[in-house]
């Protein structure tokens, strides 16, 4: 394998993050002890570390409204961000933004983004400053399959194709844009064919086997930095949890089949990443399991951290609209 | 009647309108198999079919515009905007041409086209999702605002929407999807559009709402009558057209105005009414009318700062107390 044992439990400990940190989201909004929608990507995980694992810390991304991971996964501070989802005043926006707005811009995390599709053109302008700065930064920009079907994916791909801009766009397919199949109100079975409109490349990837996309996110970001243009790449994952946590409680019937979940979790990321690292002798089992219970220990410590820390004062509702 | 929540009262208007008239239909997003992101058209597509409620793509430029179309075709189409914080998305196809092709076009065409869309804070749902924006509809000619703020006037403000020959933006409240009222069973119950109406009368002061501050300033009159102020709530049901007929009979009654509305203060929609009362009333008054918003700030997350945030019936009875 052409990558570093390091940078292997790195990946693995960022998906353990991720997977800890929303578990205990979905079990503290189902206790209730935090509000607003959680959009959890247990899962997902690979897709997200693969694709920052190949960025440099410069490089920007653009996230989602089931952007914790992708934070995660750029190098958030899950403190932090379990205080902005609990309202706090030391989580990242002040306790203003919650689970659909966090975002660490000092880490190159232009936001997370409660607008399906919103921020696509964000990220095409991020690449065109860095295309003009001539900086070699590139910006890696993640949406859903529902997203692709907004009118930003498509003017963005058009324009990042027409002036080659450093821009790496991530559909997670994970099969459904809330309760509705993507295949009801798609026109194509892989939303990568839709680069071939805008001349550009487009790869399906295996999302749930974060050395695929790994690499596949490491060649579009060496055409990025070449000058070359825009990349498409579909990651193909699944969401385990619903569309929101608690979602039972509102939605009639189903739209997915037990057997359907039981077979993406048979795929699971991460234990992929462990069968593949144990058995080429690269990593031994206590390695891996050191770091796996590091990363449970962060996510107690935030949850911790978050209870601990100060609410913000109404009066902070005035600040930081300018400067 | 019958009592039933304001959903329900909206499904119904749906429904019989459905049944009464084969050219509607309804578009949006998870509308269909989910029965809709709050629940409104539940049931409907296994009594109406796929044909006639439609699940769409999360494209909402184009469901609205498809809606201008399939009008002009001569369908009458319902499309539902998830939350009117996608109506952003959509608002060329709202501004550019259903308020405008009737007019434009000279009288050849029109657009007898109902947008439906929940919306409103409270929910600790963030800047992007607790948004009230009839303000940028009120503004735009050729378009009905309508905001309903009881089960009744949900189902007889809807179903009128349905027959009109024009466009109508029909916002619902998010907080008041729950809530129980007494609903006429009559199918032709028809709430005509610029009929304020006069929920609680008083002496005092006059308190004009709509949508979900409208039980706001219920309970601010319920509170100010404890400290000796009797106060008339006006219901204006809906800002285009705007009934400010109602308005201007309490107002020289009570000689004091009170205007309450969640979208935020600056441009709001509360501030038209303001301007026609000072333009007719301006010797009737005894103290200047005072209005009572959101603070012109994105929402926040946190609770408190969203409550700070917010109208709130404390908010209401301190305006009133300044001109009391
Ligand atoms: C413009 C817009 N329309 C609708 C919504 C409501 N909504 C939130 S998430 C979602 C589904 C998004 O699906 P997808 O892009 O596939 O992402 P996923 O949730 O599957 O990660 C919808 C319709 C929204 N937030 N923004």
């Amino acid at each position: 394998m052409d990558i570093g044992k390091e940078l292997v439990l790195e990946m693995y400990r960022k998906m353990h993050r991720i997977r800890n940190f929303e578990q205990k989201i979905k079990d503290l909004t189902t206790a209730g002890e935090i509000p607003g929608f959680a959009h959890v990507s247990i899962g997902e995980e690979a897709t997200a570390v693969g694709v920052c694992s190949a960025l440099r810390p410069t490089d920007r991304i653009t996230s989602t409204h089931r952007g914790h991971g992708h934070l995660i996964a750029k190098g958030g501070d899950v403190a932090r961000m379990m205080a902005e989802i609990y309202g706090k005043r030391t989580g990242y926006c002040k306790g203003k933004g919650g689970s659909m707005h966090i975002a660490d811009f000092s880490l190159g995390i232009l936001g997370a983004n409660g607008i399906v599709g919103g921020g696509i053109p964000i990220a095409t302008g991020s690449a065109l400053a860095a295309k003009l700065a001539k900086t070699g930064e590139v910006t890696a920009c993640f949406f859903g399959d529902g997203a692709a079907n907004e009118g930003t994916f498509h003017e963005s791909l058009n324009l990042a194709s027409i002036w080659k801009l450093p821009v790496i766009y991530i559909c997670e397919n994970n099969g459904f844009g809330e309760f509705t199949p993507t295949a009801a109100v798609t026109s194509v079975k892989d939303i990568a064919v839709r680069a071939k409109g805008y001349d550009i490349p487009g790869y399906v990837v295996d999302g749930n086997d974060v050395f695929e996309v790994y690499r596949h996110t490491s060649e579009a970001a060496a055409r990025a930095r070449a000058g070359e243009g825009p990349t498409l790449l579909e990651c193909k994952t699944y969401r385990w949890e619903g569309h929101v946590v608690g979602e039972g409680a509102f939605i009639s019937g189903k739209y997915r089949t037990e057997e359907e979940v039981a077979r993406w979790k048979a795929r699971c990321p991460i234990i992929a990443l462990e069968k593949a690292v144990l058995e080429s002798g690269m990593l031994k089992r206590d390695e891996l399991d050191r770091v796996a219970q590091q990363a449970r220990e962060e996510v107690e410590a935030a949850v911790q951290f978050a209870r601990q820390s100060p609410l913000p004062e109404p009066s902070e509702a005035n600040e930081d609209l300018w400067i | 009647m019958a009592l039933i929540t304001y959903r329900e009262a909206l499904n119904q208007a749906l429904r019989e309108e459905l049944d009464r008239d084969e050219r509607v239909f309804i578009m949006g997003e998870e509308v269909g198999y989910f029965g809709g992101a709050f629940k409104v058209t539940d049931g409907l597509i296994a009594t109406y079919g796929e044909k006639r409620v439609r699940d769409t793509p999360i494209s909402e430029l184009t469901i609205v515009g498809a809606g201008v179309g399939a009008a002009m075709g001569g369908l009458r189409p319902v499309v539902e905007l998830m939350t009117i914080n996608f109506a952003l998305l959509a608002i060329d196809q709202i501004v550019n041409t259903a308020a405008k092709a009737r007019y434009m076009f000279g009288g050849q065409t029109k657009v007898p086209l109902v947008i439906r869309a929940p919306q409103g804070g409270g929910h600790q749902l963030g800047a992007q999702h607790s948004q009230s924006l009839e303000a940028y509809f009120v503004h735009c000619p050729g378009i009905r605002v309508a905001l309903p703020a009881t089960a009744a006037d949900a189902k007889g403000m809807l179903k009128y929407a349905i027959r009109q020959e024009d466009p109508v933006m029909f916002l619902e409240h998010e907080s008041l999807y729950g809530m129980k009222g007494e609903v006429p069973e009559d199918e032709d119950y028809l709430v005509p559009f610029g009929q304020a109406k006069v929920v609680r009368e008083g002496k005092d002061v006059t308190i004009i709402a709509y949508s979900k501050t409208v039980h706001d300033a219920l309970i601010a009159a319920d509170l100010l009558e404890n400290q000796g102020t009797d106060a008339e709530v006006i219901d204006l049901r809906t800002l285009n057209p705007l009934d400010i007929a109602t308005v201007l009979e309490s107002v020289r009654k009570t000689a004091r105005a009170v205007v309450v509305y969640e979208g935020w203060l600056t441009g709001g929609a509360g501030a038209e009414v303001a301007a026609q009362i000072y333009q007719a009333a301006f010797d009737d008054l005894d103290a200047p009318i005072q209005r009572v918003a959101s603070a012109d700030v994105p929402m926040p997350y946190n609770r408190h700062l969203e409550a700070a945030a917010l109208p709130s019936p404390d908010k209401i009875v301190r305006a009133v107390e300044r001109i009391s």
